[in-house]
């Protein structure tokens, strides 16, 4: 109800279980000199993330990447601000639109709520349907956009089946980084970066 | 710039936009520049059902920019006092709105036939909604999500069949789970035919300096997310208090007769957060997720055949449809909201009239005559729901009378001595002291959350306050509440938007603002709105206070008449009107 009361007595509950935030240098090479202000150090206790900081390794032949894991959808309370982090840290506006995660409703709010984003396929299908060359899988396992190359033709965007990647309010592909920088946003630890082979 | 209104007029099938810069600058947004809009489009003396009579809708420079920043304010003239009409809501209308790149919305005069607005970015379409008039509010946001076309963080407001009837107590539903649900909006809205509205966008905000927003949106986060702050909204929810309350003797109970409730802790929050909670959800834009959501299953047949509806509750709705009606059972609760939120009612004033009727009842003032046959009996949850059904679709001049809330139909039939409302309103949760009623008589909506009385009278338990004190932090709450109330906030997230944070936020996005600057807006809110209330023959020294309110013990104990005069007379006195 809208306009229902504020509590003002009672047992208060114990803190949320959150993880603690710290400054870290993104390591995007898409980084336009910000950092991403809020990196998770842990997931929430609940359950604990096998994601680590990244080490550094050496540039030539990285072994592993992180990923962006959407572990749990079914803890989505839909509040967004995933949505928000990423394009406040990316872009410095508050937008949905240049989002790379999206948070969607399935027959509105009483319905589950769909996370979508990047999963970082082996033999990513966005890379294969550009016919710009402007989509390049690195040897960290990382897609990276040459906004340069990149003619506006969406057909990455449909190649993806999941529909991650999104042509955002420039007409460019909107495509996670992997980056982590919404993980530390979630307040009901629905997302987690983990580490896999590159 | 956030300065730009949309006008729609109904009567003409026309939209355009205004640039009102000047408006914004002086008044802010939300509630602020609301009022004023108020001002602006409603004549003195408008029937509030009336062509004549607007609708406003109002965001601030925030909304869409910080967390739990996510309300709407709706603005109108109130069909249920004929004075100011106010109420917020959530969900995800005020993100839409914001992306849709309007910072206001004006409707005016009345469509010939049942219609609903589309507003996509720039583009607003008035189309028909003659298919849909007389459908349920949930069923009908079902409806218009799959027919209008752009998924994703749409809003859909809409009225069911008691806004359609005109009740003046009739609420707009808000994204399934919120609501404009006091003061009579729904009816406004039926009054001009209009069903329901499709907002969306695509517009983004863009900020003069990226990096200070995200150091203090980053602040603003942590503090409501890492710290207990808000944690309580989330946990068991609003509903914690229904056992504090009973603990305290400040829980109205069967219209006010008693302060405990024996059957507390079977409607207590830790009971549906325990047994019925199967999700919590949140506001677009507010990481803490209270909206509590309870699953009902009703068998119906034999054979393990089961209803399954999901509804969300809190602690007002428990309070006027549970306690208030003696109701004992989490389910017979959920079956009393699930029927005001498909018939389109204000859950509280619906549960406190029905307390009041019950009441009248019991006494004769009323007979079976005019309830049509149903025994309007404490905890007969069968009975009080087809007596919503009957105040959403009144088939007789009673019914029609409950649907004009507990002052009108006390004012026919008796009873006004236990007819809960202030101002008109029909009264909120608590009877907690002279605070919470002075509270909500002196509120510029007659809302407990105006000023919060209840909580000033729970201060006073700890630590004894004299009647001079009280109504000083009443003034303060009405003042400050009116800023925070611009920018559209949430006021649970009240204790993160400190002064200092609230300067801190406005900054990011270009408007500076000092302690005193707000301090001089709030009071200058305040002053338009009881400028609007007087005109419209609002008037504090002849408010109508039930005697009840002096028979039944308090958190403080018997509440005095005279502490209440007292603090009337002192508040009119600070405010400048003695």
């Amino acid at each position: 109800m809208s306009e229902s009361l504020e509590i003002q007595a009672g047992p208060v509950a114990a803190k949320a279980a959150m993880p603690e935030m710290k400054d870290v240098q993104r390591s995007s090479p898409q980084d336009r000199g910000e950092k991403a202000e809020l990196q998770p150090k842990s997931a929430p206790q609940a359950e604990p993330s096998k994601a680590e900081p990244a080490k550094p390794e050496p540039a030539k032949k990285p072994r592993k990447r992180r990923r962006l894991k959407v572990a749990h959808p079914e803890r989505c309370i839909g509040c967004l601000s995933c949505m928000f982090a990423c394009s406040r840290i990316h872009t410095g506006h508050a937008s949905l639109i240049d989002s790379c995660i999206k948070i969607q409703t399935q027959g509105g709010i009483e319905g589950d709520f769909r996370v979508v984003v990047c999963r970082g396929c082996e033999n990513p299908p966005c890379v294969r349907a550009c016919p710009a060359g402007a989509l390049e899988r690195r040897p960290d396992g990382s897609v990276r956009l040459n906004k340069d190359l990149c003619t506006k033709c969406g057909k990455c965007s449909d190649a993806c089946l999941i529909g991650a990647i999104s042509m955002g309010k420039e007409g460019t592909p909107i495509k996670c980084q992997h980056c982590g920088g919404c993980v530390a946003f979630c307040p009901h630890g629905v997302l987690e970066l983990e580490e896999v082979a590159a | 710039m956030f300065s730009q209104v949309l006008y729609i007029d109904l009567g003409k099938g026309e939209s355009w936009v205004e640039d009102r810069d000047e408006l914004f600058n002086e008044w802010m947004g939300g509630t602020g520049v609301a009022t004023k809009l108020l001002m602006e489009e409603c004549p003195p003396g408008t029937d509030p059902l009336s062509p004549g009579a607007p609708i406003i809708l109002a965001i601030g420079p925030l909304n869409g920019l910080f967390p739990a920043i996510t309300k709407t304010v709706a603005m109108f003239k109130s069909p249920l006092t004929g004075e100011l009409g106010e109420s917020y809501a959530g969900g995800r209308l005020a993100l839409a709105t914001r992306f849709s790149g309007h910072a206001a919305i004006v409707i005016r005069r009345a469509s010939e036939n049942p219609c609903y607005i589309s507003i996509n970015d720039a583009k607003v379409e008035i189309n028909d909604a003659s298919s849909i008039w007389g459908i349920d509010a949930p069923k009908a946001g079902v409806i218009l999500r799959e027919h209008v076309p752009g998924p994703g963080s749409r809003s859909i407001i809409r009225i069911g069949p008691a806004g359609e009837n005109l009740s003046w107590i009739a609420g707009v539903m808000v994204d399934t789970y919120r609501h404009f649900g006091r003061l009579g909006l729904g009816a406004v809205f039926g009054s001009k035919k209009l069903k329901a509205m499709v907002i969306s966008g695509t517009e983004d905000v863009a900020v003069p300096d990226p990096k200070r927003y995200r150091e203090v949106y980053n602040k603003l986060y942590r503090t409501a997310v890492q710290t207990d702050v808000m944690e309580k909204y989330h946990d068991i929810g609003t509903s914690i208090n229904i056992n504090v309350l009973n603990w305290l003797k400040g829980l109205p109970t069967r219209n006010f007769q008693a302060t405990s409730f024996p059957y507390a802790e079977k409607v207590s929050g830790e009971m549906f957060a325990d047994n019925y909670l199967i999700r919590k959800l949140s506001c677009a834009g507010c990481p803490i997720g209270c909206v509590h959501i309870a699953a009902l299953k009703s068998p119906f047949a034999p054979g393990h055949e089961f209803e399954v509806r999901k509804v969300s509750y809190d602690y007002e709705p428990i309070f006027s449809l549970g306690t208030m009606l003696g109701v004992s059972t989490a389910e017979g609760v959920l079956q009393l909201i699930e029927a005001v939120e498909r018939l389109g009612l204000d859950a509280m004033s619906a549960g406190v009239i029905l307390a009041w009727a019950t009441e009248a009842y019991e006494r004769d003032l009323i007979t079976p005559q005019e309830t049509l046959g149903l025994p309007l009996q404490w905890n007969n949850v069968k009975s009080y729901l087809k007596a919503l059904d009957y105040m959403a679709r009144p088939p007789n001049e009673f019914y029609s009378a409950l649907a004009k809330g507990v002052d009108f139909a006390s004012s026919r039939y008796g009873g006004q001595e236990f007819a809960m409302a202030l101002g008109k309103n029909e009264v909120s949760g608590y009877h907690t002291g002279p605070a919470s009623i002075v509270g909500q008589l002196v509120g510029v909506r007659h809302s407990h959350l105006d000023n919060a009385g209840y909580s000033i009278d729970q201060k006073a338990a700890k630590k004894q306050m004299d009647p001079e004190k009280m109504v000083d932090e009443l003034i303060r709450e009405d003042n400050s509440r009116g800023v925070f109330n611009s920018l559209v906030g949430c006021l649970f997230s009240r204790g993160v938007y400190t002064e200092e944070n609230i300067i801190d936020a406005l900054g990011t996005v270009g408007i500076e603002k000092t302690k005193e600057d707000l301090e001089v807006l709030g009071k200058k809110i305040f002053d338009l709105k009881y400028e609007f209330k007087a005109r419209e023959g609002f008037d504090l020294t002849k408010v109508r206070i039930p005697r009840r309110f002096y028979e039944t013990i308090s958190t403080l104990g018997m509440v005095d008449p005279k502490t209440v005069e007292d603090m009337l007379r002192i508040y009119r006195e600070k405010r400048g009107w003695a």
